[in-house]
């Protein structure tokens, strides 16, 4: 859309309180266990607390005696014959013969009472044949690691390779030897991510029923009720249309609730119980034992640059872990890596290898963080050697429409540069830096995503109006949702009731991730409500005698195109609502697609930072988001984007991993160990939205959810090294390595 | 194992329940009087999405059994707006676009209101220590302590 | 003909080429077409890809594709 017409809108780019908000002020908002049934039971689930064994017997005898215990199911109540990733979710919902991480669940019990479901799921025995382990990436990798599932690795992996690389990705272009000769300087350095946690403070919860019949409903906290549906109904070989699944209001999600877990478990216990409902919840230990961490990561990054900052190749090769199941994204952290950049030359070389860990989901730009960790440090750490500005740096290679991607085709409309404008003259960077502290500038990318949507819009006898979407309300959906909506229909944003609405309601719809919601969603609102005007510009014609085409819509009404099309006076919204019983029936509008046109995301992060030379500990003095949104629908929920994806950056740089004994065991499965950032770690996070419309979407909007998370792991070390002179190349950089680095 | 009689008080309502002794008192809220505002998120006193007031005190409801609210006042998020009136707090959440998930609001809404309780005029800084027992993740806490600070100035009566 | 882009490791499949000419008008017959004249890929394209037309992720099997088109094949795309 040209930039002018954006300039007449009324209702998107305004700030109007969230349809949802007085429900989630008031405690009244149903999250995923705040749903009881008549003659419900409750799940306890049991897990192997090994990281790798071979399970050699389960006896439930002892369990199933106890008062109260209703069902018990084991992998052996799951149909076999599942290939591919149906095979990997059944696999990780329970285990088979294997029990492949600390955590991995091996049988589950439903009783009368949570305490006695506890009770029973501590009765049931097991025995293990302990097998070897390995957690480590780098230990992973090695030719002779124990093998965790031989015959795991997909067509992409050529012969030869260690036992525990299950894909294998290298792609590129140009000549880099080329590219390297021709710099003035090059530089080869090697950087470790640890895996962190999504860190939803929600934990996964469900309540399943299921009868003999093969029917079913379930109600569940996800990001996507409809993958919900197809993992739950693969993995238990029912079909798909006989399980209604409808989403509770989610608390929180970051990629980490876009499958399933546990969620079959209490269909299959329901099932085995006779189909009387079965509610699942996991405590805090079992989200963090049991479900999607990021991958952890081992990145080898080469650069060569001109005295003048231009960068003539670049050669990234990724090692990443995603647990004991292929899919690790290893293969977006190298798309990304780079993206940001005109490359010449430059070659990308990946390896998905398995590890004793569970299996990794999605967590925001999965796998841009990893490389922008590597890439932003190392290219930092040139323009620092030459002398030269990082930002000027970045300006002088940044993409522009047009440009071919590092990993390969070329851009479309972006907002690098003026990412990186923004950032320059935002006054963050004017202000001074004392004694122990620093500066750091980092930029992040991702993809964005358009996805299956499926939207049905309604308008209602009074000329209101009812929009249904199927993608969970994560972060104040609902409002930019209704925001577009009303704008397309000129009728106030309180006109419009937006239902995210369960899986029988609409066709398939992917969840809200890849940064889609607003985007899709909102482009199926818009195109619905275009339809339904289209419909009510034909019944007021009718009634007028004239042609449809002679209608045009404005503000709301209907009213005669021109002079020649007629004298009448519009016909408002409610007018034509008000009869449409009797001018043929009710007035809708549908949206089925796979959009294309999704606007890629660019942004600039710059924090300052102050570390304390006696104990390592690094404190965040002031943080600026500069990203492209393309057109912010709700601008006070996009800075939310920004602020959250930040602090998640920033929780992941300083303090959030995964901590691994000798044992294979999670060392630290509960907050107080695994710990995400608090309120007093954090100063105010300072935005600037910057807006270059994306064509692809009719307001202009771009995904904005993801971008956020990648700049921080980067723009921290390079601040570390502008306060202190260490470079850390190890994230998280707590204050015990961030001192060793000082005293080396 | 055999429960207890519980008489207790919530939001000024006198209420009982059977508990049995392992039950929290979060899990008597939820399970037993149906008041799921106040959310597990830990169960481990780390995250504060269960946070009430016991006779004035704010705790983690995860950290306090069931029996001992036995003759005591609790409050929770059910309480804050009165007779339907949205306390400043909520107000200004919905305002600042203070909540994303909205899984932690009700926690963070108890906390603060004991914080203003306690300190009408709180600097930036003390907002933050006070709320660094309630995790949120989508946030930043950026405007959630905004939020804070807004309706505590509006609270005395100043203009924002 | 339309020219696909390859990924390099992908080379391994299609005796060395990097970018390899199909005739197509659609993505389906991209894809089919791909597998018809490199068994090998065969595994690939059925694991999930995406199909990349002039930068933007073509939406499904029956988007059209010309040969003035640049197509690049990439690992299906995915987000958070």
């Amino acid at each position: 859309m040209p930039k002018d017409e954006l300039k007449e809108l009324h209702l998107v780019g305004t700030r109007p309180d969230r349809p949802d908000g007085l429900d989630k002020v008031t405690g009244r908002a149903r999250y995923g266990a705040d749903i009881s049934a008549p003659g419900m039971l409750w799940a306890a689930v049991v897990r192997s607390p090994h990281a790798h064994a071979r399970i050699l017997k389960i006896d439930s005898t002892k369990a199933e005696a106890l008062d109260g215990v209703k069902a018990v199911v084991t992998r052996a109540d799951f149909p076999t014959g599942l290939t591919g990733e149906d095979w990997n979710l059944q696999e990780n919902t329970m285990a088979g013969e294997v029990a492949l991480y600390d955590g991995h669940a091996v049988a589950a019990v439903a009783a009368t009472s949570a305490l006695i479901a506890q009770e029973a799921a501590r009765l049931i025995e097991v025995d293990y044949e302990v097998l070897p382990h390995v957690t480590d990436v780098d230990d992973a990798i090695k030719p002779d690691a124990p093998a965790i599932r031989p015959g795991a690795a997909d067509a992409s992996v050529p012969e030869g390779m260690p036992p525990n690389v299950v894909r294998y990705i290298e792609f590129g272009h140009g000549d880099v030897a080329a590219g390297f000769d021709d710099a003035d300087l090059v530089m080869e350095k090697s950087y470790k991510t640890e895996a962190t946690h999504q860190g939803y403070i929600e934990p996964h919860a469900c309540l399943g029923q299921l009868g003999e019949d093969g029917r079913g409903e379930m109600w569940v906290c996800t990001q996507g009720h409809w993958f919900i549906r197809r993992m739950c109904t693969a993995v238990l070989g029912i079909e798909a249309a006989q399980l209604r699944v409808t989403p509770s209001e989610i608390g929180g999600g970051f990629g980490g609730k876009t499958t399933i877990f546990m969620e079959p478990l209490s269909l299959a216990l329901s099932r085995k119980a006779g189909g009387r409902p079965v509610k699942l919840v996991m405590s805090r230990s079992e989200v963090l034992r049991a479900t999607g961490p990021t991958a952890s990561a081992s990145m080898d990054v080469k650069i060569g640059m001109k005295k003048d900052g231009s960068i003539t190749a670049g050669r990234a090769e990724f090692r990443m872990q995603g647990g004991a199941f292929p899919d690790a994204p290893v293969d977006m952290a190298l798309y990304c890596a780079f993206a940001g950049y005109k490359m010449p030359a430059v070659e990308h070389i990946g390896y998905d290898v398995l590890a004793n860990r569970p299996k990794c989901a999605a967590y925001r730009a999965p796998g841009s963080p990893m490389g922008a960790f590597a890439v932003e440090s190392l290219v930092d750490e040139m323009s620092r050697d030459l002398g030269l500005d990082p930002i000027d740096v970045r300006l002088k290679n940044a993409v522009v429409e047009g440009d071919r991607a590092s990993y390969g085709p070329k851009f479309g409309s972006i907002g690098l540069v003026e990412c990186l404008e923004a950032a320059k003259a935002h006054p963050n960077l004017q202000a001074p830096l004392g004694p122990n502290q620093g500066r750091g500038v980092a930029c992040g990318y991702w993809f964005n995503h358009g996805g299956e949507t499926s939207v049905s819009m309604a308008i209602s006898e009074d000329g209101t109006a009812q929009v249904s979407i199927g993608t969970p309300d994560i972060g104040g959906l609902r409002a930019s949702i209704a925001l577009m909506t009303a704008e397309t229909l000129g009728i106030p944003y309180e006109d419009v009731r937006v239902n995210v609405v369960e899986t029988g309601a609409l066709g398939v719809n992917e969840p809200t991730h890849g940064s889609r919601a607003t985007f899709a969603s909102g482009l199926g609102a818009v195109e619905a409500a275009r339809q339904a005007i289209g419909e009510m510009c034909k019944r007021a014609a009718n009634e007028w005698g004239i042609d449809a085409e002679a209608v045009e819509w404005v503000d709301g009404a209907a009213q005669p195109a021109g002079p020649n099309a007629g004298k009448f006076p519009p016909m408002t919204i409610a007018e034509i609502a008000g009869k449409m019983g009797s001018t043929g029936g009710p007035i809708s509008g549908h949206h089925e697609s796979v959009p294309e046109g999704v606007g890629a995301s660019f942004g600039t992060h710059v924090v300052d930072v102050e570390v304390d030379p006696e104990t390592g500990r690094t404190t965040i003095l002031r943080y600026l988001v500069v990203q492209d949104a393309g057109r912010a629908i709700h601008p006070s929920y996009v800075e939310g984007q920004y602020q959250g994806g930040a602090a998640q950056g920033i929780g992941w740089a300083l303090n959030e991993e995964y901590v691994y004994g000798e044992d294979g065991r999670l060392q630290n499965p509960i907050f107080l160990d695994y710990r995400v950032p608090v309120a007093s770690d954090l100063p105010m996070i300072d935005t600037v939205i910057v807006e270059v419309p994306n064509p692809g979407h009719p307001y202009g909007v771009r995904g904005v959810g993801e971008t956020g998370i990648t700049p921080p792991l980067p723009a921290i070390a390079n601040a570390i090294h502008a306060a202190t002179g260490a470079r850390m190349r190890h994230l998280p950089m707590t204050p015990a390595k961030v001192l060793a680095a000082l005293k080396a | 194992m055999s429960k207890i009689h519980v008489t207790t008080t919530v939001n000024g309502d006198e209420v009982e329940f059977l508990a049995d002794p392992r039950e929290t008192l979060l899990d008597c809220l939820r399970d037993k009087l149906g008041m799921t505002g106040s959310k597990e998120g830990c169960g481990t006193g780390d995250c504060g999405a269960c946070s009430v007031t016991l006779d004035g005190t704010l705790v983690c409801s995860c950290l306090v059994l069931g029996v001992e609210a036995d003759g005591k006042q609790v409050g929770t998020i059910e309480g804050v707006a009165e007779g339907g009136v949205l306390h400043p707090l909520q107000k200004k959440f919905i305002e600042h676009a203070a909540l994303q998930c909205g899984f932690c609001t009700p926690g963070i809404l108890v906390a603060a209101k004991a914080l203003l309780e306690q300190n009408p005029n709180p600097t930036e800084t003390e907002v933050r220590y006070w709320l660094a027992g309630n995790l949120c993740r989508c946030t930043g806490y950026d405007k959630i302590v905004r939020a804070v600070m807004d309706a505590a100035a509006d609270l005395r009566g100043e203009a924002a | 003909m339309v020219a696909v882009n390859l990924w390099s490791s992908l080379t391994r499949f299609t005796d060395g080429a990097r970018v390899v000419e199909i005739e197509a008008t659609t993505v389906a017959e991209v894809l089919n077409g791909l597998v018809t004249a490199y068994p090998g890929l065969a595994p690939i394209i059925e694991g999930g890809v995406s199909v990349v037309i002039d930068g933007d992720v073509a939406s499904g099997r029956h988007t059209p594709v010309a040969p003035e088109n640049e197509v690049f094949l990439m690992q299906r795309l995915k987000g958070g």
